[in-house]
């Protein structure tokens, strides 16, 4: 098949070997499991357990709420301890609403129907499980797959595109989910085609992981999934790349790609929703590479979610020696952690602790204008010119070249001899700019409150000032009739 | 007699021309400030809090187009305000300058409210609300940190704290200038 030329993209040095050839091995259950509200984009969900309620694994204990949201649901049989505040996965470290559940040991499943023959539910019949099923885009994004597919479906999608790219270095859990699991993948990925009625699937493998490739053509083979091997190449999986490559066609500026007739998801997404489908479980584990130089036995893991990072490093060997950095994600576009007691969410794909040495020396010096940040930016954005204008405080100078199209991959920042932290300039400017955009919603809101208390104390002067005159006509009516009274009297 | 005729008839005529004129100069001139000042009153926040020093933000719109304020007075405005109205009004201004003010608000310490309403009487944009004898709370959403509460308040109860940052509102700080 013809495959499309990117622009931009860089090779970084993959250090996928680390933990490659581990084959996935399950967690033992932890003693706690911290399991947050919102891991997912959209509306936090709605807790529907008490402290104390004994429940079932894949029991729900949080509600999805509003249109875009997603359930959560126990991670294995227990008692609930606590509801409360507890440290989110997020570079901030701040608190987000967690339930914290007390395994009892049995990993007793609450028992669901589920279909003799999956591929004959009809579209909305999938969507509405995988909405049950509480799945989100497991590639990072942690989008709700069921919105997705719903959305899809209306807009009668032609191509359904399934990522396997796996393009962040360090991250092997994809690569070893469609080698050990590959027919659960297939048929996970032909409900996916099923649900939004596509004519087309083509799964995208980057060429560096040829014994996935290699599994899943022979896997496909007699069914309408296309595998297709594509360039090694970051970001190759970002939705805007992996559609350029694979179709050519490209996201029109504000689009989206039902825009363009395409859905994406990814392919620990078509696992779960497989899950779901065919088993009745929801998303209650995921798999996630444990690697870095800094871990004794880099490991892909199956880990209920809502286990502490601390767990999965303990189980890996504990450290070989202490790690200057810990990320969640990728070690391209992945969180930088605080410490180890954060909670694994539905969205964390790797944890990576890094030595001194994986890490670049970061002394920043000038910029000298060498264009390697233009040439790395796979939207073709120009990074140096951005952060100039950010500097300046001219964010809407930035907007100008292009800054809400920037796709935060950090391409740049990975290229620049200069360590300029460039994508960090990037992520700061969105963040003033989303601020901006929340004060003047607020300002709209007080602004209307002001007028109203003016308007409110205009009314009741004009009310006192009636009533006064009111008084004073009654009075003077009364002095003339006193006075014409008098007269006659 | 006839002397007298020219004189009130050319009087006449003088004023009446002059009359015109002025009537006209006043007419375009008084149309063109009132739109600049209401114009500039739009982009205002419009929370009516004074921290400005004019009563108000009419008032500060008026001062503004008369060039009698800086594009700066607005505290709660921030470097977003001064950068509009700075492009309006074709001024200059040096934006890194721009301190930027960190959103705070009211907030009442319930141990030292004695419900005296004070606070509730005074608050511009009505986000406080309490009763006689009452503990007062002040509505984070509709709060702007305009300090005449604090200036009532009889025993300190209320104090502007910087606004909580939430997982929702928290982004990434400027980046260290370090080259
Ligand atoms: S972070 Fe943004 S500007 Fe930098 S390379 Fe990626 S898309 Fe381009
Ligand atoms: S890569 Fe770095 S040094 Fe080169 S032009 Fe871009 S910002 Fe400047
Ligand atoms: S400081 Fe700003 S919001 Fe407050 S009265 Fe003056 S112009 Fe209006
Ligand atoms: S002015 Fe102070 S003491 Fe009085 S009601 Fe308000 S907060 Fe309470």
């Amino acid at each position: 098949m013809k495959l499309f030329r990117l622009q931009g993209g860089i090779h970084p040095d993959t250090c996928k070997i680390l933990s490659a050839e581990q084959p996935i091995r399950s967690l033992p259950l932890p003693n706690w499991l911290h399991i947050p509200l919102q891991q997912h984009i959209g509306a936090s969900a709605k807790p529907v357990v008490k402290v104390g309620d004994r429940v079932y694994k894949g029991q729900v204990i949080a509600v999805s709420q509003g249109a875009v949201s997603a359930s959560i649901h126990a991670s294995t049989s227990g008692e609930i301890a606590a509801i409360g505040n507890y440290p989110a996965p997020h570079p901030s470290g701040l608190p987000i609403f967690t339930i914290t559940l007390k395994p009892d040991g049995a990993d007793r499943w609450l028992e669901q129907e589920v279909p003799d023959e999956p591929l004959t539910l009809s579209p909305e019949a999938i969507a509405m499980r995988v909405n049950a099923a509480g799945i989100v885009g497991l590639g990072g994004a942690a989008f709700p797959s069921a919105v997705k597919l719903n959305v899809s479906r209306r807009s009668q999608v032609q191509t359904l595109i399934i990522n396997g790219s796996e393009c962040e270095p360090y991250l092997t859990g994809d690569d070893r989910l469609m080698r050990e699991r590959t027919s659960a993948v297939i048929q996970g990925i032909r409900l996916l085609r099923h649900a939004v009625g596509a004519q087309d699937v083509l799964v995208g493998i980057e060429d560096n992981k040829s014994q996935a490739i290699t599994a899943m053509q022979f896997a496909a083979m007699g069914t309408e999934v296309q595998v297709i091997p594509i360039p090694t190449l970051y970001p190759m999986g970002s939705e805007k790349q992996l559609v350029k490559v694979l179709t050519g066609k490209e996201v029109p500026a504000n689009g989206r790609l039902a825009d363009i007739s395409v859905l994406v998801h990814n392919v620990g997404t078509a696992y779960a929703v497989r899950q779901a489908i065919y088993l009745g479980r929801p998303l209650v584990t995921r798999v996630v590479t444990v690697s870095g130089g800094a871990v004794a036995k880099p490991s892909n893991l199956e880990v209920p979610i809502g286990t502490l990072v601390e767990e999965l490093f303990r189980f890996c060997g504990g450290f070989r020696e202490t790690p200057v950095r810990l990320l969640m994600g990728g070690p391209m576009m992945g969180i930088q952690l605080p410490n180890t007691q954060i909670p694994v969410v539905k969205g964390t794909s790797g944890v990576l602790a890094f030595t001194a040495q994986e890490i670049t020396g970061n002394r920043i010096s000038p910029c000298i204008r060498c264009a390697s940040c233009l040439r790395a930016c796979p939207i073709g954005l120009q990074p140096l010119e951005m952060v100039a204008r950010i500097r300046a405080h001219d964010l809407n100078g930035a907007i100008r070249l292009g800054l809400k199209d920037c796709i935060a991959c950090g391409s740049c920042s990975y290229v620049c001899p200069a360590h300029i932290p460039l994508v960090h300039y990037f992520n700061y400017a969105k963040g003033e700019l989303a601020a901006r955009e929340r004060i003047k919603l607020k300002q709209e809101a007080t602004r209307k409150l002001a007028e109203e208390r003016m308007e409110r104390l205009a009314r009741l002067a004009r009310e006192r000032e009636a009533a006064a005159a009111a008084r004073q006509a009654a009075k003077a009516a009364k002095e003339k009739q006193a006075n014409v009274l008098a007269e006659a009297i | 007699m006839q002397m007298i005729g020219v004189a009130i008839l050319s009087l006449t005529l003088l004023g009446l021309a002059l009359g015109f004129l002025l009537g006209t100069a006043a007419y375009y001139l008084k149309v063109e400030g009132n739109t600049l000042a209401a114009e500039l009153e739009k982009l205002l926040p419009g929370s009516q809090c004074g921290q400005c020093g004019f009563p108000g933000c009419t008032a500060a719109a008026q001062a503004l187009a008369n060039g009698q304020a800086a594009v700066t007075l607005c505290p709660p405005g921030g470097r977003v305000l001064v950068e509009t109205l700075a492009a309006r009004l074709g001024v200059e201004v040096n934006l890194a300058q721009v301190k930027e003010t960190i959103p705070i608000i009211a907030e009442v310490q319930e141990d030292l409210c004695i419900g005296c309403t004070r606070c509730f009487k005074v608050c511009p944009t009505d986000a406080i609300l309490g009763a006689a004898k009452q503990i007062h709370v002040v509505f984070r959403e509709a709060c702007t940190g305009c300090n005449q509460c604090i200036a009532v308040c009889p025993t300190e109860s209320l104090q502007l704290k910087p606004v909580p940052v939430t997982l929702q509102s928290w982004y990434w700080e400027r980046p260290a200038m370090t080259v």
